[in-house]
C-alpha cells in the first residue's frame, strides 16, 4: 500500500466534513473519490496535501507515518495536487508558475527547457514564457500537471480536473494519467461524473456527508447505482413534454462587445434565435465568453440596439432594468456577489430584481408588505430551505441561495430568461429541481437561454444545442441525434493537445 | 547654461535633491503594494520618520544614526499597520488613513521642543575626479549620500522584484494570494516582510525632509509628501523604474515652479503651486484611461483582505 488512512475527522463549526474516513491506495492505482459537493472530498484531500489538520486519525505513506504540517512537508514527501480551482498566478508566465509549485527551481533557463521536455513527454504542449492569463482553462490545467511532474511524485491528488475541458481534452487527459499510473504514480481521482470514474479508476471511496458509505470497483457498477450511492436516494430525471415551438421571442445577431475584464474574451459576431417554449443549450469551456454572454444579455454590457431584439423590438442600448421591464430576466453564474447582495435579506434580494416587474415599489417608496410576500412566495414555491426570508443571503447554503435566486426570476413571468451555470455547486436534488423549473418554464410558453459548462446537464434540458469557443457561437443545432464527438468539436476540438507517447 | 533666468544645470541637481523623499517613499509603499497590501498611511510613517531621525541625528550628532533611527520610526508605524491589518483583519483603507492621522498627532507631541533647533549637516560626498566633470559632474556628482541610496534602493527593488525567488514569492503573494497560500506560501508573513520595507523607506524619506532638505523640524513638514508617494505608485504601474521617473517628474515640476516664481514669471503664484499637483493628476488620469488592470500592472489581490479559511 502506498497510502493508507485511518479514522481521519476533522470538525469545523457546525459540521463535521471529515467523520471516521479510513481508506487506501495502491501504488500505481487510480483511486477514485466520488460525493456530492459538501460530502467533504476537498477538506480530506487538504489534509493529506498537509493544507488542513485533521482533528483525529493518522495517514501512514510507504509505511511510515505521514502528518505533513504544510503542503511544502506534502512535495517533499512525493504528494503533488492539481487543484480544482486552478492555483495559477495570472499575471505571472507559465515558467514563474511553475517554479513557484517547486521546492528548490532550477534556473529560469534550464527550467524552461525542463517544462518544454516534459510537457512534450507527455502530449501536453506548453510555452513557457506565455502569460498564464492569455492561456486557455485546458492550457492552465497543464501548467498544473507539469508543475507537478516535474517534481516526480508518488500520488498525484486531482480535484475535478475535467470540469473545465472539452470531452477530446478529457480523453488526451485520462492517456496522461494512465501513462502515469503505468510508470507506478498512484492518482487519487476526484470526481462527479461518473462515466469518467467508470472509465479509469480502479477503485472508488464514496463519501456521503464527510462519512465513507461504499468503497467498490467503479467498473462493476452502472453509473446510476454509483449516483445513488453517492446521493443516497433514487433520482428522477427531469420530464419533459413535446412542444411545438412558437414565435421567435429572443433574437441576436451580429453581437461582438469587448470583455470587461483585461482576462476576458469577447464576444465576436454572435447570433441566434429562440423561441416561445424552447430552451437553447450553449456549451463551452470556462473562459471562452460565457460571463461577457451573459452581461450582454442581461443589459450589464450595452451594444448595438439591433444587436439584441425582444419580441420584435431592439433593446441592446437597454440596461438591466429596461430589459427586464420588457421581460428578459437573467441568473449569473456567481450566486454571491452578483445574482444576490450578500449581506442583504432575502427580502432585499427579492426587492432588487423583481422591483419593476412586480410593482414592488411605489411612487419612489418600497411596498415592505409586498416585498416580503414575494420573497415568501419564492422560498415555497422554490422549496428554500431557510430560517425566515429576514436572512442574510449568505447565510443560505450554496443549492438554497441557488433555487432563491432562479426562482426570483422564474416568479416574475418573463418571456426570456438566461442563466448561466444554473447548478453549479449545488447538491444532486437541488439541481433536479432547478432543471425541471426552467423545463416548466419553457412549457409555459417562456423561451430560455441556459449556458452551462455540464453537458449532462444542457443534453437534459436544451431543445437545441450550441457551444461557445473564444467568444464565437456555433451555428445552434437540435439536441436529438447529437453525438459527444459532434459535441466536442463544435466546443472547438481539443485545443492542439497530443495523446501522451511516453515508453511505460 | 541658462534659460529664461533659469541655470538648467542646477536646476536638474536641485531636482533630484527635492524628489528624493518622494523617491524613497513610493518606492517602498511599491513593495508593499505588490505583496497586495494597499497602506495609505505612507503620510504618517513619513512624518514619524521625519521626527525620529531628526531627536535621533540631535542627540547623536550623527545624521547616519538619525537616518537609521527614522527608518526604524517607520518599520513600527508600518508594524501596527501590518498587525491590524494581517493578523485583526481590518480594513486597509481605513487603517491607512488612521495610521497617517496618528502619525501627524504623535510627530507633533514627541517634536515638541525641537522646533528651530538646527541638526548636524549631512555633507556630500566626495566623488574626487567625478565631481569636475563639466555639467555631468554638477548634476549627478555633488550630493549628499542618501540621494545615491535612494537610486541604489530603486535598483535593489527593481533586481529583486525581477530577478529572485524572494521577489517571485512577493508578487504571487499580491497576485493571488489564495494560490499561493494552497502552495504553501506564508502569505500574512510575506506582506508584514513587504510592509515593513515601505515602513523603512517611508521612514528615510521623511527623515531625507528634516535632516537635509529643510533642514529643521516643524509639525506636519511632510506636506503631503506620502500621498504623491502613493499616487506615484499608480502612475508608475507599479514599476520600479517608473517611479523614478514620476518622483523625478514631479520634483522636477516643484523645483521648476520654485524657480519660475523666484524669477518672477507673470502667472499668478497659485497657479505655479498648484502646478505639481495638476501634472501629478492629469498623468494619472492619462494612465488610467488605458482600460484593463493588466495594462495598468496592479497586483490583482491589492488590497484584498486574507483570512485563510481552510
Amino acid at each position: 500500500m502506498l497510502l493508507t488512512i485511518e479514522g481521519l475527522t476533522k470538525a469545523y463549526p457546525g459540521v463535521v466534513a471529515n467523520d471516521d474516513v479510513s481508506f487506501s491506495v495502491a501504488e500505481g492505482e487510480v483511486h477514485a473519490l466520488l460525493g456530492e459537493n459538501g460530502a467533504g472530498k476537498s477538506t480530506l484531500v487538504k489534509m493529506i496535501y498537509g493544507l488542513v489538520k485533521p482533528d483525529a486519525g493518522h495517514m501512514t505513506l510507504r509505511g511510515a507515518a505521514y502528518e505533513p504540517a504544510e503542503p511544502r512537508a506534502a512535495r517533499a514527501a512525493g504528494v503533488a495536487m492539481v487543484f480544482q480551482h486552478f492555483s495559477l498566478f495570472e499575471a505571472l508566465d507559465v515558467a514563474e508558475n511553475v517554479a513557484l509549485g517547486m521546492e528548490k527551481p532550477p534556473r529560469p533557463r534550464e527550467l524552461a527547457q525542463r517544462i518544454r521536455a516534459v510537457s512534450e513527454e507527455y502530449g501536453l504542449p506548453l510555452d513557457p514564457s506565455r502569460l498564464v492569463g492569455d492561456l486557455s482553462a485546458g492550457e492552465r490545467q497543464r501548467v498544473e500537471i507539469i508543475r507537478c511532474l516535474l517534481q516526480d511524485p508518488k500520488l498525484l491528488i486531482m480535484d475535478e480536473p475535467t470540469s473545465v475541458l472539452t470531452p477530446q481534452e478529457v480523453e488526451i487527459l485520462f492517456e496522461t494519467l494512465r501513462k502515469l499510473s503505468a510508470e507506478g504514480t498512484a492518482i487519487l481521482y476526484i470526481s462527479h461524473k461518473l462515466e469518467e470514474i467508470r472509465a479509469l479508476c480502479d477503485g472508488a471511496t464514496i463519501l456521503r456527508r464527510g462519512k465513507v458509505v461504499a468503497t467498490c470497483t467503479p467498473r462493476e457498477k452502472s453509473a446510476r447505482e454509483l449516483a445513488e450511492m453517492m446521493v443516497g436516494q433514487t433520482l428522477t430525471p427531469p420530464e419533459r413534454g413535446t412542444r411545438a415551438p412558437g414565435e421567435v421571442v429572443l433574437g441576436v445577431a451580429g453581437l461582438s462587445v469587448a470583455s470587461p475584464n483585461p482576462f476576458g474574451t469577447s464576444l465576436k459576431n454572435v447570433g441566434f434565435d429562440v423561441r416561445a417554449g424552447e430552451v437553447l443549450g450553449i456549451a463551452g469551456v470556462a473562459g471562452n465568453g460565457q460571463d461577457e454572454l451573459l452581461l450582454a444579455l442581461s443589459g450589464e454590457l450595452r451594444s448595438d440596439a439591433g444587436a439584441v431584439v425582444l419580441k420584435g423590438k431592439p433593446v441592446g442600448t437597454l440596461g438591466p432594468e429596461g430589459r427586464r421591464a420588457a421581460g428578459l430576466v437573467s441568473g449569473p453564474e456567481e450566486r454571491l456577489g452578483h445574482a444576490a447582495a450578500p449581506e442583504m435579506s432575502l427580502t432585499e434580494n427579492a426587492l432588487l430584481s423583481g422591483r419593476v416587474r412586480r410593482a414592488l415599489v411605489k411612487s419612489g417608496f418600497i411596498d415592505w408588505k409586498k416585498t416580503k410576500g414575494f420573497a415568501e412566495e419564492i422560498v415555497k414555491d422554490f422549496d428554500v430551505r431557510t430560517p425566515g426570508v429576514d436572512v442574510a443571503a449568505r447565510a443560505l447554503s450554496g443549492g438554497n441561495l441557488q433555487k432563491f435566486v432562479i426562482g426570483r426570476e422564474i416568479l416574475q413571468d418573463p418571456a426570456v430568461i438566461v442563466v448561466n451555470q444554473p447548478t453549479w455547486g449545488v447538491d444532486a436534488a437541488a439541481a433536479a429541481a432547478i432543471r425541471q423549473a426552467l423545463i416548466d418554464l419553457a412549457a409555459k410558453g417562456a423561451a430560455v437561454v441556459v449556458i452551462s459548462q455540464d453537458l449532462d446537464e444542457l443534453l437534459e434540458v436544451a431543445d437545441r444545442f450550441a457551444a461557445l469557443n473564444e467568444g464565437r457561437l456555433s451555428a445552434p443545432r437540435p439536441v436529438q441525434g447529437l453525438t459527444v464527438e459532434e459535441i466536442g468539436l463544435m466546443m472547438g476540438g481539443a485545443h492542439d493537445m497530443e495523446v501522451a507517447h511516453v515508453e511505460a | 547654461m541658462m534659460i529664461g533666468g533659469i541655470d538648467i544645470v542646477v536646476l536638474i541637481a536641485t531636482l533630484m535633491v527635492a524628489s528624493t523623499p518622494i523617491l524613497l517613499a513610493a518606492t517602498g509603499e511599491l513593495v508593499a503594494e505588490k505583496s497586495g497590501v494597499l497602506n495609505l498611511g505612507v503620510e504618517g510613517m513619513m512624518i514619524m520618520g521625519a521626527i525620529c531621525g531628526f531627536i535621533a541625528a540631535v542627540h547623536t550628532d550623527s545624521p547616519a544614526l538619525g537616518f537609521l533611527a527614522a527608518a526604524a520610526g517607520g518599520i513600527a508605524m508600518s508594524l501596527i499597520f501590518a498587525l491590524l491589518t494581517q493578523l485583526l483583519l481590518s480594513n486597509q483603507v481605513a487603517t491607512g488613513l488612521a495610521l497617517t492621522l496618528f502619525g501627524l498627532g504623535l510627530s507633533s507631541l514627541v517634536g515638541q521642543g525641537y522646533n528651530g533647533v538646527k541638526p548636524p549637516p549631512s555633507p556630500d560626498v566626495n566623488l574626487g575626479p567625478l565631481e569636475q566633470i563639466p555639467v555631468i559632474g554638477d548634476i549627478l556628482f555633488r550630493h549628499d549620500w542618501m540621494v545615491y541610496v535612494s537610486l541604489g534602493l530603486v535598483a535593489a527593488t527593481w533586481a529583486v522584484l525581477r530577478y529572485t525567488r524572494a521577489g517571485l514569492i512577493l508578487r504571487a503573494v499580491g497576485e493571488n494570494h489564495d494560490a499561493a497560500h494552497a502552495l504553501g506560501y506564508r502569505v500574512r508573513l510575506v506582506r508584514t516582510l513587504a510592509l515593513a520595507y515601505g515602513g523603512a523607506c517611508a521612514g528615510l524619506g521623511g527623515a531625507y525632509i528634516s535632516l537635509v532638505r529643510v533642514p529643521q523640524w516643524s509639525d506636519g513638514m511632510t506636506a503631503g509628501s506620502g500621498w504623491i508617494a502613493l499616487a506615484i505608485v499608480v502612475f508608475a504601474s507599479w514599476r520600479p523604474w517608473r517611479v523614478l521617473l514620476g518622483a523625478y517628474i514631479f520634483g522636477g515640476v516643484t523645483v521648476l515652479q520654485l524657480r519660475l516664481q523666484a524669477a518672477g514669471i507673470a502667472i499668478p503664484v497659485q497657479l505655479l503651486s498648484m502646478a505639481p499637483y495638476l501634472v501629478t493628476i492629469l498623468v494619472l488620469v492619462i494612465m488610467s484611461a488605458r482600460r484593463g488592470r493588466a495594462a495598468m500592472g496592479a497586483p490583482a489581490s491589492l488590497g484584498r483582505i486574507f483570512h485563510a479559511s481552510s
